[in-house]
């Protein structure tokens, strides 16, 4: 919308924008362990973005939330995800070699009912972050680039 | 050294993608080093492709297991059914592989010269690299819902970039959507058909859905959409509306790659037939049913073809009709698959001639689409009544114009004839009538390239082409490099199909083969 | 015969989305009855993991002693609708570009590619 919306909106919208960016968060970082992961953390995040821009219009929010920024983003989520690929040549493509080595995310897996241990999962966990770093920046941006494109057209037709 | 090579069918896919992830960082310090970038990738590629293909050709088919601690663990310890996304490499897949690295290379090395003034640039490389990463995954994998990611990659990296000139006019975007749609259908379907399998079998390996296939009702269904929306992708009649569109308004490189990728998606059709279902099917219904869709999109398209006026919707027309041509032979040695006495003195020719003329359809139809290209960039138009007198200025184009024309018309030293004259010989000797219509669609077709011929290079220099120039070295390399390989495989047929084709096709006829490399047994 | 209806809910969704995809007129409908297709689809594939009587098939504090339903196609269906997601994206995009170039998003008049 041309101008944001009104008070009400704006002042909800700056109560909640942090608690879905952290609930977002949330579920890309337990991808492992309960419902959620990558691309269902970035989606939720990106909606947060699309949020702000339907409160406070385009215009103020460009200059936060520029195209480049989240380009950049895009770009380091899939090299880092490859990357995590790349690593596991030692055996396969794609080799899970963090998992049972102990370390960051690396605790043995236990079989079966339990009550959930972050720390396991090995390269599924990162990879899970980096494909949710990947997804709110590919969702972000287009969701930027229709409603920039939205209010040029509806500049124009005013006219 | 030896670590890479034993890893060189994942690096296949790995490495394009990687070149595809980094382009866009690459793309904000350097313009320039992108297209260098996507092109030594993809000749990277094109060497590991053929290091494949030597070990197996030469040993036989390769298997690798994504995630696994060693490469060839299909079963680990306790299991009887593979449990991971397997790479199964046998002498068909090799064969669409290669023909990919080639086409995707020589797009790269053409697109340094032909895309050179436009902007979003490393978003194109992107694309192109993706393009290429998905092609090989849906002709390399053993795996059915694997191909459908992968089927998916492409059609989403082809529509955007068949849309990709369209801050010029709105055409390209029209022929982007309806791409779009249609892909969008045959993936959805594909999907349900993969659901079919897998609710009937639990199982998502193709070689395990083989060996315990029995033909159910729900099989049937599944086999329905199954060949239904591969041969719609594939761009036979009567579903082809997609393909002039398409073919003429993307970029003329990328049209090259979209060719490849139809053909990929009819890997995926004889794939299924033959691998998944094999002798459990009719074949002689089935086959019956992929000789009429051969013929009808052989005849309509030539007679679409011959009153076009846009070169490149003329030449997307006799890709149609090539397509016939694949369908004909391959259906032909369906139909005759339980007869052992045809099948060994015709159906395997027939085969044999239909997938020879996969790769040669490749080669002289890309040539073709390059040539038309060319002529784009230097004269602006693809309006055969505005063109003429091209010849006077553009030597080499119009050099490498007459080779693809005649490659494509049938004519002896080049490789058309060759798999031609195989397709001819053998589906003459299963029902005389096909091999004539074949021949009637070789003699419309011989008659329009030389109406195109006619129109864009004969005739007097005209006015405002006076100072048209060649076009730049890296365009005529790729041609260049089409037409040797075209000269070269129809003086040397017998060697292409005896060391390249003929494993192919045994690889197809051969299920048990297929399904004892990954369950066991070889 | 009640156990068939999620079944006749997916004929019932794909139908649609094929009638919006024949014989609507404007680009944004075409676009909606791609995706009613492929939530048609979608719901095929979780449909075919139900087992009776089964819970969530996650580990994380589950019920002792249940059986659970098939993930597999639960995996099937995400990818799906991740791809779904980029499908829309670009032909939301790819209208946004022909509603600039041309005016209008009616069929008829934006079809200028014919023969």
């Amino acid at each position: 919308m041309i101008g944001g919306m009104s008070r009400i909106v704006r002042t909800m919208t700056t109560l909640i924008f942090g608690f879905i960016l952290v609930y977002g968060f949330y579920v890309i970082a337990h991808g492992h362990i309960s419902p959620g992961g990558g691309f269902q953390g970035g989606a939720i995040v990106a909606s947060a973005f699309a949020l702000l821009l339907v409160t406070y219009g385009t215009d103020q929010i460009q200059s936060y939330l520029s195209k480049d920024l989240l380009s950049i983003l895009e770009s380091t989520g899939l090299v880092l995800f490859i990357t995590f690929a790349f690593l596991g040549l030692g055996a396969t493509f794609f080799y899970n070699f963090v998992s049972n080595s102990g370390g960051l995310f690396g605790s043995p897996t236990t079989i079966g009912v339990n009550p959930g241990d972050l720390n396991t999962g090995g390269t599924i966990a990162l990879m899970n972050m980096a494909v949710g770093l990947e997804v709110l920046a590919a969702l972000g941006v287009i969701v930027l680039t229709m409603s920039v494109a939205a209010e040029t057209i509806q500049k124009k037709e005013k006219q | 050294m030896n670590s890479i090579l034993l890893h060189a069918p994942a690096l296949i896919i790995a490495l394009p993608l990687l070149a595809a992830f980094i382009t866009p960082i690459l793309g904000r310090f350097n313009r320039k080093t992108i297209s260098w970038l996507a092109t030594c990738v993809l000749g990277l590629t094109l060497l590991l492709t053929i290091f494949v293909a030597r070990q197996v050709l030469t040993h036989g088919p390769i298997v690798y297991v994504f995630g696994a601690t060693e490469t060839g663990l299909t079963l680990p310890f306790g299991y009887t059914m593979p449990i991971r996304i397997i790479f199964q490499i046998d002498a068909m897949g090799i064969f669409m592989g290669l023909i990919t690295s080639l086409v995707a290379f020589l797009a790269a090395i053409y697109s340094i010269s032909y895309m050179e003034q436009h902007t979003g640039l490393d978003k194109y490389y992107t694309l192109l690299l993706l393009l290429a990463t998905s092609m090989f995954g849906m002709e390399l994998t053993g795996d059915i819902f694997n191909f459908f990611v992968f089927f998916e990659i492409a059609s989403i990296s082809s529509v955007a970039l068949i849309a990709f000139r369209s801050t010029i006019s709105g055409e390209p975007a029209e022929a982007g959507l309806k791409y779009m749609v249609v892909s969008s259908i045959s993936a959805l379907m594909v999907l349900f058909a993969i659901g079919l399998f897998y609710g009937q079998y639990d199982a998502l390996n193709m070689a395990t859905i083989a060996s315990v296939m029995q033909f159910t009702q729900l099989d049937k269904i599944a086999l329905i959409l199954l060949v239904t929306v591969l041969a719609m992708k594939a761009g036979s009649v009567p579903m082809h509306m997609w393909t002039p569109d398409a073919y003429s308004e993307a970029p003329a490189a990328i049209t090259m790659i979209l060719v490849a990728a139809s053909q990929a998606s009819l890997y995926a059709l004889f794939r299924i037939v033959f691998s998944i279902y094999n002798v459990t099917l009719n074949t002689i219904t089935v086959g019956w049913i992929l000789i009429i869709l051969g013929v009808l999109s052989m005849f309509i398209g030539v007679t679409m073809a011959i009153i076009q006026k846009d070169i490149k919707r003329l030449m997307a027309y006799h890709s149609i009709s090539q397509t016939g041509y694949m369908l004909l032979g391959v259906g032909v040695g369906l139909a005759v698959l339980t007869n052992p006495v045809a099948l060994e003195s015709f159906g395997i020719k027939a085969m044999e001639g239909g997938i020879f003329h996969i790769i040669n359809n490749a080669l002289y139809k890309g040539l073709l689409f390059l040539t038309a290209g060319a002529i784009f960039l230097r004269t602006d138009t693809r309006d055969l009544n505005k063109m003429g007198g091209l010849a006077h200025n553009m030597t080499y184009t119009t050099i490498f114009y007459i080779i693809g024309a005649a490659a494509i018309a049938g004519i002896p030293p080049f490789n058309g004839f060759a798999s031609k004259l195989i397709i001819y010989e053998s589906v003459y000797r299963f029902n005389p009538l096909l091999a004539i219509i074949a021949m009637l669609v070789s003699v419309l077709t011989l008659a329009s390239f030389v109406k195109v011929f006619h129109s864009a290079f004969l005739g007097p220099r005209l006015e405002q082409y006076k100072s048209v120039q060649e076009v730049p070295k890296s365009m005529i390399i790729a041609m260049a490099v089409l037409s040797c390989l075209i000269v070269f495989f129809g003086l040397f047929p017998n060697l292409i199909v005896k060391y390249i084709v003929h494993p192919a096709v045994m690889a197809l006829i051969n299920q048990a083969h297929y399904t004892a490399t990954i369950l066991g047994g070889i | 015969m009640i156990g068939n209806f999620p079944f006749i809910a997916v004929i019932i969704l794909i139908g649609l989305g094929v009638y919006s995809l024949l014989f609507k007129k404007n680009l944004i409908k075409i676009a909606i009855g791609l995706t009613l297709i492929e939530s048609g689809v979608n719901l095929f594939l979780i449909a075919l993991g139900f087992r009776k009587g089964a819970v969530a098939p996650i580990y994380t504090q589950a019920p002792e002693g249940v059986k659970m339903v098939l993930p597999t196609p639960q995996a099937l269906c995400l990818t799906s609708i991740v791809i779904g997601v980029a499908t829309t994206a670009l032909i939301l995009s790819i209208v946004m570009v022909i509603y600039q170039k041309y005016g209008t998003i009616n069929t008829d008049e934006i079809r200028r590619l014919r023969g």
